[in-house]
């Protein structure tokens, strides 16, 4: 992969174009573009079923595209270009380049079977070689910036919702991702819990890490996100900074799906 | 609403919220004393069961060899078979048709035929492959030896169970990997980890949770299925009763040592699997019914 582009400021974090995604003969994604500058904060909206997850899954290759490119800081994941085509790439090279793209999931997904540091000090000892004792600073460095410092012996099972979620961030952020993606962080939690995982998710926000983030937390996306991108049907219908997208869509559609959520 | 009525309610209020009488259970329980206590009485009292004769060769050598066999067998066929299998299992769900093919039809064929039929192949493989042959394929043998001398019996007896067992383990594996929620392997891949690492330090671990309660049921299944050895003269201990039985015409007594040692290891198995069962269920395990409400109790006298 092209380490240098990595550093340089004036390549996209995320470069999406012309991408299509099918499940059998089902269009989930159609002919969608979009480019995300480093240190910036997207939230993707839409009604359910409308490919925002699927756009992100694709991003880090968890599903596979059809036709398009996504450049992900200049590289590509999970392919390798030969002439004009896309070919799978290697396992090796799918994982190393997934590396640096941290992924939470509306399930937390947090290792049920781990405690807490040891769900985090996991990959960066086996995929990223890290020393233990490293690693388990790093952890427990990143279990206080969540406010969990006091947990790290629990399983995840004795959490709350929200905990757990905080803490599958953290586990995300221990790789030292150069790029963060939420898949529907909040919608498994209670009302209550919502407010503790946005905290940290705007703390990350400030601190100019780079993110993807699908949610229904409109009043989240007003505050934190720099650019909001509304999708219906497998395409982008509006995209826009986010005041504007929010405040006085120019589609008709994205002002219809507004005033319902709202 | 007043007052009055409210503190009259407080001094009626329960000291102690009391578990009601089984009395189902006694009932039951002394049911179940009296079958047992007739049970025993008569077998103790009837002079057909010998016990002396099964007090005689319960610890004889003969005996506690064929066990000592017996246990090396479904130990050593056990341990090949859980390796085996977990490799059909992973081939069964593997991206690449040729290998999930091939351990489909191993599944298909082994789980198909009759253990003892295939003892007795293998016993008999001689006549088929009267030597076994290390060579270049369509070329020359570079080394040779007789069947005989690698299949022996105890050979064959270890290579048949294991082939075997190792059909129906790769099921139990694979239901437990099928078992473990997608999510698991999802967060794994997006953190980069590699599938065999993915494998072994995420979802099997996981998996065990559901494996272990029917993979010791299999353990316990391939302790007795050692007793089919017999058939193929292995000493072990099934075969080692009937040895002495066939010279001193004690069928019964001898029946009943080869029924108890298979208790008594049954009985190991199942202790050592609530063990492990125990070591699997970290992360999710509750506490028991008995020790929830002695803490509910006594954080209640504390809070008083």
């Amino acid at each position: 992969m092209n380490d240098v582009a990595w550093s340089t400021a004036d390549v996209p974090a995320v470069e999406i174009r012309g991408v299509h995604k099918l499940y059998g003969s089902l269009h989930v994604l159609h002919q969608v573009d979009l480019v995300v500058a480093p240190g910036e904060v997207v939230c993707l909206i839409g009604p359910s079923g409308s490919g925002k997850s699927t756009l992100l899954r694709c991003i880090n290759n968890l599903e596979k595209i059809q036709a398009g490119l996504i450049h992900v800081h200049g590289g590509l994941v999970g392919y390798r270009r030969v002439g004009r085509d896309l070919v799978e790439a290697t396992q090796r090279q799918r994982r190393q380049a997934r590396q640096h793209i941290g992924m939470v999931f509306q399930q937390f997904n947090l290792f049920g079977h781990l405690t807490l540091l040891q769900n985090l000090i996991e990959a960066p000892i086996h995929v990223q070689g890290l020393p233990r004792e490293q690693a388990v600073e790093q952890a427990k460095a990143l279990l206080g910036r969540v406010g969990l410092a006091d947990k790290h012996g629990d399983y995840p099972a004795q959490l709350s919702g929200g905990q757990q979620q905080r803490v599958a961030i953290a586990r995300a952020l221990c790789m030292r991702p150069k790029l963060m993606l939420f898949d529907e962080p909040t919608s498994a939690l209670d009302p209550e819990l919502v407010g503790e995982v946005l905290d940290v998710m705007r703390d990350l926000a400030g601190n100019q890490m780079t993110m993807l983030v699908v949610t229904h937390e409109i009043g989240f996306a007003r505050q934190v996100a720099d650019t909001v991108v509304f999708m219906d049907q497998g395409r982008i219908v509006e995209h826009g900074p986010a005041a504007q997208v929010l405040d006085s869509p120019r589609q008709e559609r994205t002002r219809r799906f507004l005033e319902r959520v709202r | 609403m007043t007052d009055a009525t409210a503190v009259k309610m407080g001094a009626d209020l329960p000291v102690r919220i009391r578990a009601r009488k089984r009395y189902g259970n006694w009932v039951a329980g002394a049911m179940v004393v009296l079958v047992v206590v007739l049970v025993f009485r008569s077998a103790l009292t009837n002079e057909n069961f010998s016990w002396p004769a099964f007090g005689r060769y319960v610890f004889s050598s003969t005996i506690l060899l064929g066990l000592a066999r017996t246990v090396e067998l479904a130990v050593i066929a056990m341990a090949l078979s859980i390796i085996a299998g977990i490799v059909l299992a992973v081939l069964r769900q593997s991206s690449n048709g040729v290998l999930n093919a091939v351990s489909g039809a191993y599944i298909w064929v082994f789980r198909a035929t009759p253990l003892l039929v295939l003892l007795l192949l293998l016993y008999n493989v001689a006549a088929l492959y009267p030597t076994v042959s290390l060579g270049i394929p369509f070329g020359p043998d570079l080394f040779s030896v007789a069947t005989n001398s690698v299949v022996t019996v105890a050979g064959a007896a270890i290579i048949g169970l294991t082939l075997h067992e190792a059909a129906y383990c790769a099921e139990i594996f694979r239901a437990g990997l099928v078992s473990v929620e997608h999510g698991q392997r999802e967060a794994a891949e997006a953190l980069g980890m590699p599938s065999g690492l993915i494998l072994r330090r995420i979802v099997l671990p996981q998996a065990m949770r559901a494996i272990v309660p029917p993979l010791t049921n299999q353990f316990v299944n391939v302790v007795k299925t050692t007793s089919i050895v017999s058939v193929i003269s292995m000493s072990e201990l099934l075969h080692s009763a009937q040895i002495i039985y066939a010279r001193t015409y004690e069928t019964i007594p001898l029946l009943l040592v080869a029924t108890f040692w298979y208790l008594v290891l049954t009985a190991l198995l199942t202790v050592a699997q609530h063990y492990v069962e125990q070591y699997f269920n970290r992360g999710r395990a509750g506490i028991s019914a008995a020790a929830s409400r002695k803490l509910s109790r006594l954080a209640l006298e504390a809070g008083r």
